[in-house]
């Protein structure tokens, strides 16, 4: 056998695409994007869904993972996409991955892939944000600001290094809800909780709840006594949302072009 | 009473931490059990961060075997960082299991799992924050016994103000005579309080209870005796032995962690014990006898363990896998089984004189040939005679060539430096060996791309081995050796190139050497460090020699012994060594007769093939090589399912048939 050649392998096609939308809930929220990943591939193999694999030394399963939420941060709305080499029953994938994986990693939605640019559909997130010990009027006041701002430059350390960069131009709405719930504080007991309710577009550097609240820090010295709780409730394709008006856009379902 | 989980508390600390995912539990196979439906509860802990501890095998196996008794539970606890550890410290919050998140503190039993000597202070830093008084003597009846297992409570003086007990060797049937005694103990109502659970547990022989015997010492610092304090108390504890593995197929449900551990794959034990008689091994010298697992069981468990984990590789593990008498049967079978399902088998390393390329070929059909690994651990011929690592230069040369010439491209090599009787020039020759290695791949593979890396630490005499009594070479001579052998490497023109160098330095060792072979004197050392802020001691970014050194300094201060007398002086034959009551079954005269042969180079072969050689230990123990072959030569499996199946659209109508009450 050669060194340097990989070995030629036999490797079944491609006979089906399928995209997952999974939730992030409750203590599996701290896992990262590479943590959901090893889970998924080996619930796939539990599950006996017949992956397709590249080529190669080190063949993988076709996985692709799309814009992931930050680690500690909780999700209903993630996505991925898998390559298969038989035609499968969507929902018969969905019910046996979610059966395979920890409760907290729930397989809400799985379609067949019925139009290509996925990655490019995901053009905004609603994010919600619960801030635990934080009064109602403060909340407002910072938004107000942060919202009167022509420009909020927060940094954050990014692949590329420390990045300077923008806060305020892709946040399309941030409003504090009226009824604040009731959050957990650091000691277990129980406190009222602000929530904010935040639409951002992707861009490049991203624009991540963490960064909002960096800015609100920095406009207005709004500081929780404690860590908030952040969950993606949706992304996809921005679209005018008349029944809202035409300064508002709104973040509609990514996987209706495949439901066909 | 019922036990809440402090996860609510925890919680709002992990957005402040590096890699919550490690403290949030969760794993695939994991068990919680109902706090209380039984009576028995062990919290097991292995001392180190969770990616290191939670692949673990001990500690997994006995996690699993407690979980089948039907009136005990077991939960799992690791080291939190130090930045976590600081959070809970301000916040109160207590050392937890992962399982679900119980204070360590409100268990029966803490039973710690010791591979290494180096995580005695994150033991400490774990009963501080599970609210347990660090010291045996301070704590009563609300506080879990701390019981000592693993390898290094084989020696565990070190620790002896710390814990209430220690195990020695297999866990299996120890930790259910154990959960025995707790359980009546308490089901009559906990008669004589903790003192007399802790009688119990010595009476049996089977538990080590350091608080129930007293060490006396010379003048000049040795020990004169130890010797039980009180009656019902054996002069000696001895090791357990798990005689027929295959009765004892565990685990059965591997744990699959979420976050990311130091090993991603599955283990299967294919035996255990190991009698090639390396003389610096404590590993092989501790587990004697050897005793296989069959290959038909071994099947089982990689088919079962892989159905319920979804792993892609699999490990072999034992103390020399290559030497399983049905190796050659096995690697084929499953190589067969599991072809074109993308499934790599791996052994941990295998030795020289044991690899052939059959089994190299059928162990890398379905996954990667990236590298051999190949551990002759001394540099020279004498020196691996004095060890009795039976290899020449010639096997090695041989072997190398084989593997070259068959595709791999890269072998890793294991030294030791500071040996017995080791000089410069020992050390010097395994850079004329790793030439002749790459020459010799050059040539058979016809190409300048093959690598071999020399990897080299320093050698650290442990106890109930026939090197418990020698000299352990000074940190500043190993530096220095390490360092020739790195510039002759770097000056050899021709082949220096290929030759990558990788060395461990000197320091560490000696607080090992000091931890491995002290006494009960040396817990004040660990006490010291501990408080002076010592954390992940095997973690080279958190280890500081100086700290300890320090730390040894006060300790010691009062007293005839510091740490050269515990790690650079080679003991005398009639000296009381601290470990001298816990019986693992070797012969102290025979050891003693193995360390005069080294020093003269004779050769002791395997008894394994070769008649018995007295060690000791069968007689002592009662025990037996259990070896194959067999006579298997398939390995029987079903066929496995075919992907998919259950899955398509036209099986949805039979699933539902199928499923439907």
């Amino acid at each position: 056998m050669s060194a340097r050649q990989a070995p030629i392998r036999d490797v079944a096609p491609t006979l089906q695409r399928l995209r997952l939308r999974y939730a992030k809930r409750g203590r599996l929220r701290f896992t990262s994007s590479r943590d959901f990943q090893r889970a998924l591939e080996r619930a796939l193999r539990r599950t006996g869904v017949p992956m397709a694999y590249s080529q190669g030394f080190n063949p993988h399963p076709k996985i692709s993972y799309i814009n992931a939420a930050p680690t500690g941060t909780a999700s209903e709305a993630e996505y991925v996409e898998i390559a298969v080499t038989a035609v499968l029953d969507p929902e018969l994938v969905r019910a046996a991955l979610d059966a395979a994986l920890p409760p907290g990693l729930d397989v809400l939605e799985v379609v067949e892939v019925r139009a290509p640019d996925f990655a490019e559909r995901m053009q905004a997130s609603v994010w919600v944000i619960e801030l635990p010990g934080v009064a109602v009027g403060e909340a407002e006041n910072a938004v107000a600001t942060f919202l009167a701002a022509p420009l909020v430059e927060v940094q954050r350390l990014t692949k590329s290094g420390m990045r300077t960069f923008d806060a305020r131009e892709p946040v399309i709405r941030l409003e504090v809800r009226n009824t604040p719930a009731a959050g957990v504080a650091g000691d277990g007991s129980e406190v009222l909780c602000v929530i904010l309710d935040l639409v951002v577009r992707h861009v490049t550097p991203s624009v991540r709840p963490d960064d909002v609240l960096a800015a609100l820090r920095h406009v207005a010295d709004l500081v929780p006594p404690v860590p908030s709780r952040v969950t993606r409730l949706a992304q996809g394709p921005l679209v005018a949302d008349a029944s809202i008006g035409a300064a508002m856009d709104a973040v509609t379902d990514p996987l209706a072009p495949d439901r066909g | 009473m019922s036990v809440e989980s402090v996860f609510p508390q925890l919680e709002a600390l992990l957005p402040l931490v590096s890699k919550p995912v490690q403290y949030v539990g969760g794993e695939l196979n994991a068990v919680v059990k109902d706090w209380d439906s039984v009576s028995v509860h062990w919290a097991l802990m292995y001392p180190d961060a969770y990616e290191v501890g939670v692949p673990n095998q001990g500690v997994q196996i006995l996690y699993e075997v407690i979980n089948e008794h039907p009136d005990a539970l077991a939960e799992r606890t690791y080291a939190v960082w130090p930045d976590l550890e600081k959070l809970m410290r301000e916040n109160g919050v207590p050392q937890f299991t992962v399982d679900a998140h119980r204070p360590v503190g409100a268990f029966d039993l803490l039973g710690m799992s010791f591979s290494t000597e180096l995580g005695y202070t994150n033991m400490l830093t774990a009963l501080d924050l599970a609210g347990i008084p660090i010291h045996a003597v301070d704590r009563d009846e609300s506080h879990p016994v701390v019981i000592a297992g693993g390898h290094a409570a084989f020696n565990p003086e070190t620790i002896a103000d710390f814990v209430d007990a220690a195990v020695l060797g297999d866990g299996e049937q120890a930790v259910l005579a154990i959960t025995e005694i707790v359980r009546m103990w308490k089901s009559e109502g906990k008669p004589g309080g903790r003192e007399e659970l802790l009688l119990r547990l010595a009476a049996s022989g089977g538990v080590y209870v350091p608080a129930f015997y007293d060490v006396e010492y010379l003048p000049d610092g040795r020990i004169r005796r130890v010797a039980p304090n009180r009656p019902g108390v054996p002069w000696r504890v001895s090791k357990h032995t798990l005689m027929d593995l295959d009765a004892w197929p565990y685990p059965k449900s591997p744990l699959v962690p979420l976050a990311e551990s130091v090993h991603e794959r599955m283990s299967v034990e294919i035996f255990r014990g190991c009698t090639r008689g390396c003389r610096f091994c404590q590993a092989g010298m501790i587990t004697r006898p050897v005793r296989e697992r069959s290959a038909r069981v071994i099947a089982e468990m990689v088919d079962n363990g892989l159905a319920k984990t979804g792993y892609e590789e699999v490990g072999l593990l034992s103390l020399s896998s290559a030497d399983h008498s049905e190796i050659a049967v096995m690697a084929k079978g499953l190589a067969d089984r599991y072809e074109g399902t993308e499934t790599g088998l791996s052994l941990p390393s295998t030795r020289v004189d044991a690899f052939n390329i059959d089994l190299a070929n059928e162990l890398t059909r379905n996954g990667r040939r990236s590298g051999l690994t190949f551990a002759p651990e001394g540099g020279s011929e004498r020196m691996r005679k004095v060890i009795n690592k039976m290899v020449t230069e010639e096997d090695l040369i041989r072997t190398v060539a084989t593997a070259y010439g068959n595709g791999w491209r890269q072998v890793k090599l294991y030294f030791m430096c500071g040996l017995p009787t080791e000089t410069d020039e020992d050390v010097l020759q395994i850079a004329e060996l790793a030439s002749r290695v790459i020459e010799t791949g050059r040539k058979v593979s016809g190409r300048k791309d093959i690598r071999c890396t020399v990897s080299i630490g320093g050698f650290v005499p442990k106890p109930h081995t026939p090197f418990q009594w020698a000299a352990q070479l000074d940190h500043e001579t190993t530096d220095s050796r390490l360092i020739k052998l790195r510039d002759a490497i770097r000056s050899d023109r021709q082949y220096g190139k290929s030759i990558g160098f990788r060395y461990h330095d000197g320091k560490p060792g000696i607080v090992e050497g000091l931890l491995s072979r002290g006494d009960r004197r040396v817990g004040a050392v660990i006490e010291q460090v501990w408080r002076d802020g010592a954390r992940f001691d095997g973690w080279s970014e958190h280890f500081s020699y100086d700290a300890w050194m320090s730390a040894a300094q006060k300790a010691f201060a009062d007293g005839p012994v510091d740490v050269d007398w515990f790690t650079i002086r080679e003991r005398e034959q009639t000296e009381v060594l601290p470990w001298d009551h816990l019986d693992s079954g070797l012969d102290k005269d025979w050891l003693w007769d193995d360390w005069q042969d080294s020093l003269s180079g004779a050769e002791v072969e395997d008894c394994r093939w070769t008649p018995c050689f007295d060690c000791g230990v069968c007689d002592q123990m009662g025990t037996e090589i259990q070896v194959g072959p067999t006579g298997v030569t398939l390995l029987g499996m079903p066929s496995l399912p075919v992907r998919g199946e259950g899955l398509t659209a036209d099986s949805s109508a039979g699933v539902v048939a199928g499923v439907a009450p």
